[in-house]
């Protein structure tokens, strides 16, 4: 077996176990509800860790996702209250997510800055910016996006999706696409992997770099329309911490924190895992939420420790 | 004049002496000082008593950093320490009306203490036995902390009834702030601590290149599991400060977005954040600044809101400064000019 496919593996078969462990022991588990559940309630989580790992496979990091999504439905929420046609609203915050992100590419690439200390300044800036359009939560009552938040997309009988957990899914497929089969996906890795190999290879690293967090910075914006259709409101505290969320999405989905290896697809399944831990301990009952944190933690540390011995035996074997 | 700008401390100094101007300007009052109830009292007082919990937290971050290095849990392990503090003293378990704590004060405190340094040093564990990136080691405890601080209390917030709890965070003495004497105590320490023993030349060397500590003998592996227990310590006494003021001990909120605060403290104190250099007294001064700013954005009647947006820049603006790439954008103009004029 391709030893680069084990951190997903192990994951996959987590994402089993524990459906099959919930399936023993509470009725009505096994339900196809409760699984596409799992996407409708984490959609916009999911179009941010895809974001995300475009970002961690290039070797950096995105603090700001989660801010980015609030500002997200703030800008759409005060726009449509404005009176602004709900298409162009969207495509307006699309538009301003995409140049967050490469603001932050730029700083990072053309001053050397750490990802970290950039992403870090860039979510206190676009949280102070969603307080400035409102501190109160601001609902959104656009017809256009009523109909879309009610909208069920029939799957069989008792199963529905929303137009945001299929937004997800297309936004997973196209960033294994992206990931896997363009230019910009292989430089992204090759970076990731060998920064100054990647250099001497003359690939586009610092447009690369830039693109990434435009990517990101896109993802996150989406991710809060997304968001907006599941919570019909702006509200400057939506998805604090968010990016915390969609950094352990990606690790658990066994993409390496120090960039080069991992599959989007994986990071599919780490939205999952986070989504059915929530789950478990909702059908459980007599679990509190901070479980959730708890066992996520674990998780967390799991991955990272499977990740290390990864990386040891494969320089061993080198 | 020019050796004096080139001290690490000038231009942070020089932004709180100016921030600190700008409010006298404002607002007359902000520079008086009156003696009230046997101690100390005004606008200033007010921000060293404020800035105290930062102060400690960024003294343990700075420490982290200079290792190449860094905490974004210190959040959390104030949360634990606020925690095991408040529960210890009794506080859910005393209420109506009485007073005496569940277990002797000592006690409770120096269990949240030792609490918090068994963070940092799980902490320490994960970064040098472990060898995982900082960021990720302490993320980990980042997410879950908070988690068990909220295990702890059952979702409640601890309301703590022992008056002997609430100096630490708002007594006096000799006039000042319990809180800034044990910030003022902890800078002594730790700066004669570095300054006469070898252990400032260890810290520095491991940070500037930890190759060449290496080869040099420096034991780097067991100096930088210290320095992340000393961080989680100093989280554990800010969190210590921060429940005494408030008198309870919030797992959800208490000591929220302090990394944050305190990487931006010490930032701002210039301390470098790929490693090698640091400042102590600059991170003292970069705590102050923060809390500067924050009275400042209120008093000048802006709304709190924008105290983020004004955060937000600072940072950035701090951070292009200290970027050779930025700075060499200048100088080869400057130069330019230069060869231009001849």
């Amino acid at each position: 077996m391709n030893r680069r496919l084990l951190p997903l593996t192990v994951t996959m078969l987590l994402f089993v176990v524990m459906a099959g462990y919930g399936g023993l022991r509470y009725d009505g588990f096994l339900s196809p509800q409760v699984f596409l559940n799992l996407l409708i309630d984490n959609a916009f989580l999911c179009v941010a860790a895809v974001g995300m790992t475009f970002v961690i496979l290039s070797g950096g990091i995105d603090l700001s996702v989660g801010a980015v999504i609030a500002l997200s439905t703030m800008l759409t929420a005060a726009l449509l209250q404005a009176g602004c046609n709900a298409y162009v609203a969207m495509a307006l915050v699309l538009a301003s997510g995409a140049a967050f992100g490469a603001a932050q590419g730029f700083l990072i690439q053309r001053f050397g800055l750490a990802p970290f200390i950039v992403t870090l300044a860039g979510m206190f800036l676009a949280r102070g910016c969603s307080y400035l359009i409102s501190t109160e939560s601001m609902p959104i009552t656009d017809s256009t996006y009523t109909v879309i938040a009610q909208a069920r997309i029939p799957l069989g009988p008792d199963a529905s999706l929303t137009v945001g957990a299929l937004i997800a899914l297309a936004a997973v497929l196209a960033g294994m696409r992206v990931a896997h089969s363009t230019k910009f996906g292989r430089a992204v890795y090759a970076i990731g992997g060998d920064e100054s190999a990647a250099r001497l290879l003359g690939l586009p690293v610092g447009a690369t770099r830039v693109g990434v967090y435009l990517l990101s910075g896109i993802s996150a914006a989406l991710a809060g329309i997304v968001m907006t259709f599941y919570m019909l409101s702006g509200y400057s505290l939506h998805a604090v911490g968010l990016e915390l969320d969609a950094i352990a999405a990606v690790v658990i989905g066994g993409t390496l924190l120090a960039g080069g290896t991992g599959y989007v697809a994986g990071t599919l399944f780490g939205v999952l895992i986070l989504g059915i831990i929530q789950t478990l301990i909702a059908f459980d009952g007599t679990l509190s939420s901070w479980w959730t944190k708890i066992v996520v933690g674990v998780l967390l540390l799991l991955f990272c420790l499977l990740q290390r011995l990864f990386e040891t035996r494969s320089r061993k074997a080198a | 004049m020019k050796r004096l700008t080139r001290h690490a401390a000038f231009w942070p100094l020089a932004t709180l002496v100016l921030l600190v101007l700008l409010n006298a300007v404002f607002n007359p009052a902000f520079l008086t000082l009156t003696w009230r109830d046997g101690h100390l009292y005004g606008p200033l007082v007010d921000i060293l008593n404020r800035a105290a919990p930062l102060m400690v937290v960024a003294l343990g971050m700075t420490l982290v950093i200079a290792v190449r290095g860094l905490d974004i849990s210190v959040g959390a392990v104030v949360a634990i320490a606020a925690v095991v503090a408040a529960l210890l003293t009794g506080g859910a378990f005393s209420a109506g009306g009485e007073v005496s704590s569940e277990y002797p004060l000592w006690v409770a405190l120096g269990t949240a203490l030792l609490a918090a340094a068994a963070c940092g040093l799980w902490n320490g564990l994960l970064v040098v036995k472990a060898g995982m990136q900082p960021i990720v080691a302490t993320l980990i405890l980042m997410v879950a902390g908070r988690g068990i601080a909220q295990l702890l209390t059952g979702g409640q917030i601890i309301t703590v009834y022992y008056p002997p709890f609430f100096a630490i965070g708002s007594g006096f003495f000799l006039g000042l702030p319990i809180a800034l004497w044990i910030a003022a105590g902890l800078w002594a320490v730790l700066y004669l601590v570095l300054s006469r023993t070898a252990l400032g030349l260890f810290i520095r060397a491991i940070g500037g290149n930890p190759e060449a500590a290496r080869v040099a003998g420096v034991r780097a592996a067991p100096i930088t599991l210290c320095v992340y227990t000393f961080c989680g310590l100093a989280a554990g006494i800010a969190g210590l400060i921060i429940s005494s003021n408030v008198k309870s001990a919030d797992a959800n909120n208490a000591g929220q977005l302090l990394e944050l605060d305190a990487i931006l403290a010490v930032t701002l104190g210039g301390t470098a954040l790929g490693g090698g250099r640091f400042s102590l007294g600059g991170s003292i001064i970069g705590a102050l600044i923060i809390q500067t700013l924050t009275t400042t954005i209120y008093s000048l009647g802006f709304p709190p809101e924008v105290n983020l947006v004004v955060k937000a820049l600072l940072v950035f603006a701090v951070m292009l400064l200290q970027s050779a790439e930025f700075r060499a954008l200048f100088t080869r103009r400057a130069s330019a000019h230069a060869g231009a004029r001849e």
